[in-house]
Parts: structure tokens; sequence; C-alpha cells
């Protein structure tokens, strides 16, 4: 990001340079023009010193030590080496939580990838209401998670939520489901409310990669005698490989550092059995104020979420230079 | 913008760089100072803290403070913090080494928040407990000094609906086997016979405490056969469905809704919720010590509450913070924190007043007399020993996990 943002500062100042009608002779410009250069990337190092790397190195230097309530005060905190790390490896919820993050992240992903290319594909065609329709599918983006969240606890009650209500009047379910309430359900139900979630995130992007697409294509491939499904399958899909990318990729860095979702619906219980990294971090470091550990997770977190932006800009440069 | 491109003896703007530069550096410094508080400022101007973010605590301990403030001659300025982000917030302040002068903090954390060395010893500083009880004198003690002291405590007792009772029949129960046929014959669809809380953190630790300990148990070996006793009879109200498999997601504010809404004859709750049930008129109710496994024994229940406690700053500062704990202590002032708050005194003669004067408040008066503060067994460890028994609970009552390899897992867990 941040070389990004020096390059597009850099710019500018080189084109100053180059150009014929600027003042006095050529070195005192180039001069200045270095100057300003520097001037205009400070900013963005400052930035990105302050708020990302200082923190960071923060996070992963707590990593390290017995970070205690004491800590905060005296400042004193013992390096420990890796033990933060062996302690998480061999917690009894760790090897849970690590499945839970991956099927709570897969699970999200596929689904609200397909059902939002389902609705991004059905209001591409134009049809009476069809904007007003395509807005109001953005609602669950808009509203705080903490009020659909809440809603949400409510559908999903054992007892009194509507859900279950549904479910036994049309004779789906014999018995009410506990939905929040089980170790076998509470996964299914967080990540269910996830997807509901980012099917709007999905539906925007993929609906903007489909009005990319020529609609030639389209005509001429009919008067191929192309089918629907064949079209889909060999215009849509790969035209939307770029976008699909990014929805890909993005959703799963959002995905994985799902919060407030599990937090509002179970706090990642009952018994561990919703708990995903996040939560766990945060279990860790504020329910038993073991911080040193709640900061290894988290670091063990960032590690994965920089794993995969690095597969995400190495694709994305290939395709790039492909492109060219 | 326009009018300074067009001077082209000056292409790039230097005061416009400068101008960009002193705000990042403002922002930086602005980053680093965001904790600064009020240490080492004028003494007559205090800052307080606490998590009561609901009525009638939010607004009635405000109005007690300011009382104390003008006995003391000082200014309180007061913040008022959610419950999940207090404990942050107060960490955060101690880094920054700027801790309130008043904090009214949840006993179990009292010993963490003491071994920083961040709070003034009130032991030292001169205050006294006598006529206090032992018990909520202890909860906020570390290492033998008095660091936070409550002027009112609270705990845990059973709640029924009379009206339930009367049309089954029935009689308040006063052991555990009578709690189990009571709460089985008390559930008709949509009520069940008891709620209770068991939520997967400290919150539902407390709630099974109070049968954790009456049975015998010890949070130093929590799969003791006392323990495994304890963890039997919340298993068997589940399984048996007198009471909802939901347990495991409600927080006591829930287990009060479900009470209010008639949908469990009876519940464990706290003296905290009686504002709430006393306004709705045609609740009727009333409130026993919690069951206990046999007739002879005594309920063991948990000290709930917060106790006050003083940051460090300067010696004039903490002299006057020291005073105005003094006087939130006093017989006045804590007879009306504790009878709107729905607390029980510390003071044990105010709290025996309270429990004649006030038959809704007797079963709780009745326990603080055994009352065990949470901290005394473990000390600063526990958080991590709450956590583990909140985990063993949940996945014995929603995991169809046996209490005893539930509660076998957790030692080992706690011991980790």
């Amino acid at each position: 990001m941040s070389t990004t943002a020096a390059r597009a500062a850099l710019r500018p100042a080189g084109r100053t340079d180059g150009s014929p009608q600027a003042g006095p002779t050529g070195n005192h410009r180039r001069h200045r023009a270095r100057w300003a250069a520097v001037a205009f990337v400070v900013p963005a190092w400052l930035y990105v010193a302050g708020f990302y790397l200082y923190p960071l190195a923060g996070s992963i230097r707590m990593g390290f030590q017995n970070y205690t309530v004491s800590s905060f005060y005296t400042g004193v905190a013992p390096y420990v080496g890796w033990a933060n790390y062996t302690a998480v490896l061999h917690d009894s919820h760790f090897g849970r939580t690590v499945l839970n993050t991956a099927l709570f992240t897969a699970g999200s992903l596929v689904f609200q990838f397909a059902i939002g290319l389902a609705l991004a594909v059905f209001f591409n065609r134009r049809f009476p209401l069809g904007g007003p329709l395509r807005s109001l599918l953005l609602v669950p983006w808009l509203l705080p998670l903490v009020v659909s969240g809440t809603a949400w606890r409510w559908i999903l009650d054992t007892d009194s939520g509507v859900l279950n209500h549904v479910l036994l009047q049309l004779h789906l379910a014999s018995h009410p489901i506990p939905w929040l309430a089980s170790t076998h359900d509470s996964l299914i139900a967080v990540t269910l409310v996830n997807i509901w979630v980012g099917i709007p995130f999905n539906m925007v992007i993929l609906y903007g990669g489909l009005q990319a697409i020529p609609g030639e294509l389209y005509e001429a491939a009919a008067l191929d005698g192309a089918n629907a499904w064949h079209r889909f399958r060999h215009i849509t899909l790969p035209l939307l490989r770029p976008v699909t990318a990014v929805v890909l990729t993005l959703g799963l860095i959002y995905t994985i550092k799902v919060f407030d979702v599990i937090m509002i619906l179970t706090q990642g219980g009952p018994a561990g059995s919703s708990q995903t990294l996040t939560t766990f971090a945060y279990n860790l470091s504020f329910q038993q104020l073991l911080f040193g550990r709640g900061a290894a997770v988290g670091n063990l977190l960032i590690l994965v979420a920089v794993v995969f932006a690095a597969v995400y800009l190495r694709s994305t440069r290939e395709q790039r230079q492909a492109g060219r | 913008m326009p009018s300074r491109r067009s001077r082209p003896s000056h292409p790039i703007a230097r005061p416009g760089t400068a101008a960009v530069l002193a705000a990042a550096g403002a922002l930086l410094l602005a980053a680093c100072g965001t904790g600064s508080g009020g240490s080492g400022g004028d003494a007559g101007s205090l800052t307080e803290m606490d998590y009561y973010d609901a009525a009638p605590q939010n607004t009635q301990l405000p109005a007690i403070l300011d009382e104390c403030a003008t006995q003391v001659g000082v200014k309180i300025k007061h913040q008022q913090v959610p419950r999940d982000q207090f404990l942050p917030k107060l960490l955060q302040q101690a880094s920054a080494r700027s801790l309130p002068d008043l904090a009214l903090i949840d006993n179990p954390d009292l010993q963490q928040l003491a071994a920083t060395g961040g709070l003034v010893s009130l032991s030292k500083a001169g205050l006294t407990t006598s006529g206090l009880y032992p018990s909520i004198v202890a909860a906020g003690q570390y290492q033998g000094q008095t660091y936070g002291i409550a002027p009112g405590v609270n705990g845990l007792a059973l709640y029924y609906n009379k009206d339930a009772f009367t049309q089954a029949g029935l009689q308040p129960p006063a052991t555990w086997q009578e709690l189990k046929t009571d709460a089985k014959k008390l559930t008709q669809s949509p009520r069940y016979g008891l709620a209770f809380s068991a939520v997967g953190n400290e919150e539902g630790t407390f709630q099974f405490e109070p049968f954790f300990w009456t049975a015998g148990a010890d949070l130093k070996q929590l799969d003791s056969p006392q323990a495994v006793q304890a963890l039997s009879l919340w298993k068997d109200l589940v399984g048996s469905g007198a009471a909802s498999k939901s347990v495991v997601t409600w927080t006591q504010a829930d287990v009060n809704d479900q009470f209010l809404a008639g949908n469990a004859a009876m519940m464990v709750n706290g003296p905290w919720q009686l504002p709430t049930l006393n306004a709705k008129k045609d609740l009727h109710f009333g409130v026993v010590p919690i069951p206990v496994p046999a007739a002879s024994a005594k309920p063991v229940t948990p000290l709930g509450g917060e106790v006050w406690t003083v940051g460090h700053s300067n010696a004039a500062r903490e002299a006057n913070a020291v005073k105005v704990v003094k006087c939130l202590l006093g017989h006045d002032e804590s007879a009306t924190w504790a009878k709107d708050a729905g607390y029980i005194p510390s003071n044990q003669q105010a709290a025996a007043q309270l429990a004649t004067s006030d038959p809704q408040m007797a079963a709780f008066v009745q326990e603080v007399a055994t009352a065990r503060a949470r901290t005394t067994e473990l000390g600063t460890a526990y958080p991590k020993v709450s956590q583990a028994l909140a985990d063993a609970i949940q996945s014995a009552l929603a995991g169809g996990k046996d209490p005893k390899a539930a509660l076998s897992q957790a030692q080992s867990a706690a011991k980790n």
C-alpha cells in the first residue's frame, strides 16, 4: 500500500521535471523536484509508520513477552521466547479454533460468492423495480452489525425464535433446533449470518464487473446458437475472472478477521464451538488477561492474512503483465 | 490551489508541504497522547470511572458522588464506560500512568489491578474497615493490604413466581432434590421451571459458583466429586427439560427477561434486578436463598459487586480521593446507594436493618454472612480458572459431555 502511495506521489513531480514550460535551469530544478518528491512521500511514510508499523511491531514484541496486567503500569514484561506460541498451540481449544476458522471462512466465501453472483446476474437484466430492489439488498451492508446481529440472535433463539417457529410449522424440523445453544449447530448458525452479511458486498462488486462486459459478446454468442448456460460459462465467468479474484481475496481477508458477528451471536460459545482465531485472541487477552498469548494468536492471524495478500498481489501482477 | 499553480516560480508549494508535515506530526502526537488523563494535575478536580450504563445506577451514582465531592470540596469528572470496554480502558490508562483518581471496578478484577502497583493502599491511607463484613473486606485485599472497598455488595438467590407456585400447590425449594422436582412440575410449555445463566464467561461461572461451593468444591480442584455433583445438577435440569437449552447463551439480564415474561417459574439472579422486577406490577415473586444439597448445609454464594479504588497521582489528589471514598462509605450514602441500586450495605448493622425493613432483601442479606470472595482461593490466577470452569459448564450442557470428563478437561486447561 505504501509503495503505491509513494509512486503516486512521485509521478507529478517527475512530470514537472520533464515538462518544457517550467522555470529556470535543469540542475536547480531537478534538485528542487527531488525535495518535493521527498516532501510528498514523507507524510505517507509517517502515517504508515505511526499507525501500521509501530502497532504491528508492538504486537509482535508482545507475542514474545509475558505481558500481564501489571506490565501495563510498570512497563516490565520479561521476554519468554516462544513460550506464548507453544502455550497457544497446546491449548485444548487451539485445534478446534483453527478448524472453526477454516470452516467458517470457506463456508462464508463459497456461499457469499455463489449467491452474490446469482443476484448480480439476476439484476444485470432490466426489469420493473429492479433498481429499488437492488438497493434494498444493500441494507445488510448499511445496518450496524450490532443491530443486525442482535436481530439474528432473536431469530435464531431456540424457544421463541422465528426461524424455529417456521421450521416447525412447515414440518421441516421435529423439535426446536438449538442454533446458538448447541456445540453442533453454533458454527453453522454464525456462518449463516455471516453469509447474509457478506452477500451485498459480493453482489455489488460482481454487478460492477458484469456491467463492464460488452453486450455485443452475448449478442454474437446468441447468434452463434449458444444457450444461456454456455454464455454464462464461456463469456461471463472468464471475463469476470479479475473481479472474482478481487472479491474472493478481499472476502477471505475480511472473513478471516470477522469478530463482531460471532461475539454478538455466541461469544464463541457454547464451549468454544464457534470460536475463531479472532474471538480466541480476544478471549485470551481480555477475559483471561493473558496478553502475550492473545498477541501470539493475533500474530498468527496476521501471518495468514499476509500470505493470502501476497498470493493476491502476485496473481494481480501476473494478470496485469499478461494483459499488456 | 489554482492561484498557486499560476505562479511559475513556485512549481511546488512549500508552505503546503510544511502544513501537511505539521498535520502528520500532530496526528502522531495525538496518537501518543490519547491516554492522558489527570495524573499529577490539580488536586481540586478528580476523575472518576465506572461501568454503570443502565438506569437507575447511572443517574444515581453520579448524584451521590457529587454530594460527596461537595462535602470534600472538590469537583469530580464522571466517565461511564460500557462493561466490556472498562478493563481495556483502565489498562490503557495504566500504561499512560493516568489511572482515574476514583474507579469502581468489579471485585474479581481487583487483584490484577492491585498487582500493577498503580493503586493506592487504602489501609495505609488510614481507611478503617471495622463493622464491615470480613468477606467483603477480603474481596478488596491484595497481599494483606486493602486496595478496594465496596460500599455495598450483591449475591445470588432464587427468585420464584408466587402465582405459579400457588397454582401448582408447591413451596419454594430449599434442597437440590426439591429444586429438581419443583422445576420439573412447573415446566409447562412455553414456561420452563428454572432459568439461570450459563454463558461462556465469568458471568456463567458466577452463577454456577453458588452450587459449586455449596456442594463443597474448591476452585483449586475443578474435577472433585463435589464439583461433578454440582455440574450434574445443572445438566439434569437442562437434560430433563426443566431448564431451557438456551441457558448457555443467556446473560443474567436475559434470564431476568425470561422470568419477567413468565417464561420461567424460578430464576437464579441478583438483587440488582429488583427495581425492574418491582416495576412490573402484575408479577408476584418471592426470593429465597439458593437451595443446598442437604437440608443442613449453608449456601456459599460468590460475592458480587464493585469496589472503589484510588489510583496513584500525587499526594494531594490521593488524599482528596480517599476522603471521597470515606464519604461514599458513610452510613447515609451507602444506605441510599444500596437501596436504589439493589445492593446489600457492607456495614453489618446497616445490612441487618435492611433485612428487617425489606423482606425482598432478607435472603440476600442472610447469604452474605457465608459468602465468599471469588479471588480468595486463587488470587490473580482467578480469570483463567473461571474461563476453564465456564467452558466445562458449556460443554456439559450444550455439548453432551459427561460432567466428570468436562471438569477433568477444565482442570488440565486451568493448569496449562
